[in-house]
């Protein structure tokens, strides 16, 4: 195990080099300019003291600079869009916010999805699994924009519960939280109900009732543990989404977090931007990544991730 | 033959592997599961009503048509008379029936091309990864984490920009052209999650004693995948491959949110759902009817879609009569 953890580790360099390469790539040819983008059209020699300025006069010049300010010091350059700011100014005032909203979200949508799931595949056929799927899958059959604003405008605006929106009280956290919460808890339900209903069959769990252990005991501590394992494969990239922020959430209640900046810089072509915050989510999906993959093994010993035993 | 006797019928006469394989079976077994019935009749009457109607929505001498602007009819709230009328008009005076009519056939159009693209990408990779092991795993694996490490947005607009005009000027039909960049777009980046999936399950799989014997019985490797591997597999790739539906259907109304989804005129569910959204939460004259009906035929189209796969999984399941506790 710790062999293994070592081996994915080494790998995380290469894999995020590769990835920065990839992303500046795609950054690089796709047409448009971060300079005079949008409303601002500049003149040719303001533009060129810009590009001078931010070292993006040729590719060659792009990659001498900014690589080694990322591996030297971990610092992505200044931001081509926002000019004064740098994008590591960026990402730490965005990333915690984001983090502090995607851990009440991931909590919320992982309780109740697996509870939610568990109960409903008990229950199979019955009126609570209709009722529960069709509440739960509602929260992911409407798009974000509709789900967050439909929240925001019945909660804050008609009830008056909580804030309109912003950051900062504890109060404004809920709103958000739950709409970010939706598409997880749909996801983990559903895939929780299906592989219940497996495990619900197998001989381990009739025997189980047949030694006289309660239904409770059963499938809160025997079942709901081998039930995981498909919960545990999309948690993985859940986890990285989530917490790096979403877009339509951070607009819909104005809170100032990274998902914002995941869309916008890549609107604005702010190349150094674009690099920043794919490699933020990168590193929180490798080590999730990492993490399920250790997760497997805990939650089924049968499980070999290293894998080198096998394919004879 | 009622449905009272042959749910009574043994579990054990279920769990024949003959009974998986019989496709007589399995459509009776479709037969008596009320969720596909439920859910794949609504989805039917929606698939009809969109298809049906493209003669009309696509005719643009009628009242019918998608992008049919009438000064006179603007922002008309639902009236009786016309049935164009009944769901009232937009902000240029188009039908919301109709658009939301036509809207439906694209929307439904990107979630099938999408879902069938990654559900084929998808399964492929996962059952070589996860069965092989190995370096092979690492390989396919560490190249799904880094194609997951890029934002899925910055490949659609990529992808849009990069290969719209050069299709454009091939298929000489730009709509085309549109719709398939944005569904190898939306299909690229959704079947990494599939093959995740199908391999952490044919990892289970791969350790427990049936493979074992097949290899011991020294089964081809095709007939190993295809006969014991895939029908273990159903399940899961069902599910995901009903859920890659609507999410590739919110995917392409997340891009229309931001307004790089299918262009304008052409409406989606989504770029209605964008559209309506303000004119709808507009506190002094709210207009409801942009937003509620578009929205309910979507999120109604969504719900059976979930449905139709949850029953059908039940369907596939070989221990399907055992799992009572």
């Amino acid at each position: 195990m710790i062999q293994l953890l070592a081996w994915r580790l080494a790998q995380f360099p290469l894999i995020l080099a590769i990835i920065y390469l990839i992303t500046f790539a795609f950054v690089w040819v796709a047409p448009g300019s971060p300079f005079g983008a949008g409303e601002r059209k500049l003149n040719e020699a303001a533009e060129t003291a810009l590009k001078q300025k931010f070292h993006a006069e040729s590719w060659q010049q792009f990659l001498g600079f900014y690589p080694y300010n990322v591996i030297r010091h971990g610092d992505f350059g200044p931001s081509m869009q926002y000019g004064e700011w740098s994008v590591n100014d960026i990402l730490k005032s965005a990333l915690p916010v984001s983090i502090t909203l995607g851990l009440f979200a991931l909590t919320l949508g992982a309780i109740l999805g697996v509870g939610i799931g568990t109960l409903a595949a008990v229950h199979r056929g019955g009126v609570f699994d209709w009722l529960s799927l069709s509440l739960v899958l509602l929260g992911i059959s409407l798009p974000s924009f509709i789900s967050a604003a439909l929240l925001l405008s019945i909660f804050a605006g008609k009830l008056g519960w909580f804030p309109i929106g912003g950051w900062g009280t504890l109060g404004d956290i809920v709103l958000p939280g739950v709409a970010l919460s939706l598409a997880p808890m749909a996801y983990i339900a559903r895939l929780t109900r299906v592989s219940m209903i497996d495990v619900l069959s197998s001989d381990y769990v009739r025997t189980a009732v047949a030694k006289g252990l309660s239904r409770h005991v059963v499938i809160w501590k025997h079942c709901v543990r081998n039930a995981f394992l498909p919960v545990l494969s999309y948690l993985g990239p859940a986890a990285a989404a989530t917490l790096t922020g979403s877009f339509v959430v951070e607009k819909v209640f104005s809170i100032p977090g990274l998902g914002q900046h995941f869309v916008n810089s890549i609107l604005n072509r702010d190349r150094t931007l674009i690099l920043g915050t794919v490699m933020v989510y990168s590193v929180f999906l490798l080590v999730f990544n990492l993490l399920v993959d250790v997760g497997y093994a805990f939650v089924d010993p049968r499980i070999d991730v290293s894998a080198k035993s096998s394919s004879k | 033959m009622t449905a009272a006797m042959t749910t009574n019928l043994p579990a054990e006469a279920m769990r024949t592997p003959d009974a998986l394989a019989a496709p007589d079976h399995l459509l009776r077994r479709v037969a008596r599961s009320g969720r596909v019935i439920a859910g794949g009749g609504i989805l039917l009457l929606v698939v009809l009503a969109c298809v049906g109607t493209l003669p009309m929505t696509l005719n643009s001498q009628s009242l019918w048509y998608f992008n049919a602007q009438r000064p006179d009819l603007v922002r008309m709230p639902p009236s009786g008379g016309a049935v164009a009328l009944w769901w009232g008009t937009d902000n240029l005076g188009r039908s919301i029936l109709a658009r939301t009519l036509f809207g439906g056939t694209i929307s439904l159009a990107i979630g099938l091309c999408a879902a069938l693209l990654s559900v084929f990408l998808g399964v492929t990779v996962g059952l070589i990864s996860g069965y092989r092991g190995g370096w092979i795993d690492s390989l396919l694996m560490r190249a799904v984490d880094v194609l997951y490490g890029l934002p899925y947005i910055l490949l659609v607009i990529l992808l849009k920009i990069a290969f719209e005009q050069p299709l454009i000027a091939l298929l000489r039909y730009p709509g085309g052209a549109n719709f398939i960049v944005l569904v190898f777009a939306i299909g690229a980046v959704s079947w990494l999650t599939m093959a995740r999936v199908v391999r952490g399950q044919v990892l289970s799989l791969r350790g427990q004693p049936f493979i074992e014997a097949c290899k011991a019985a020294g089964l081809p490797e095709s007939r190993i995948f295809i006969r014991h591997l895939l029908p273990n597999l159903i399940g899961p790739i069902t599910v995901y491959a009903t859920l890659i539906v609507p999410s590739a259907i919110l995917n392409e109304s997340f891009l229309s949110f931001l307004g790089i989804g299918i262009n304008p005129p052409v409406p989606t569910w989504g770029s209605l759902a964008a559209e309506g959204l303000l004119p709808a939460l507009n506190p002094i004259n709210p207009r409801w009817w942009m937003l509620v009906f578009p929205c309910t035929l979507l999120a109604v189209t969504l719900l059976s879609l979930n449905f139709v796969g949850d029953g059908l999984r039940d369907v596939f399941d070989p221990k399907r009569d055992a799992a009572k506790i």
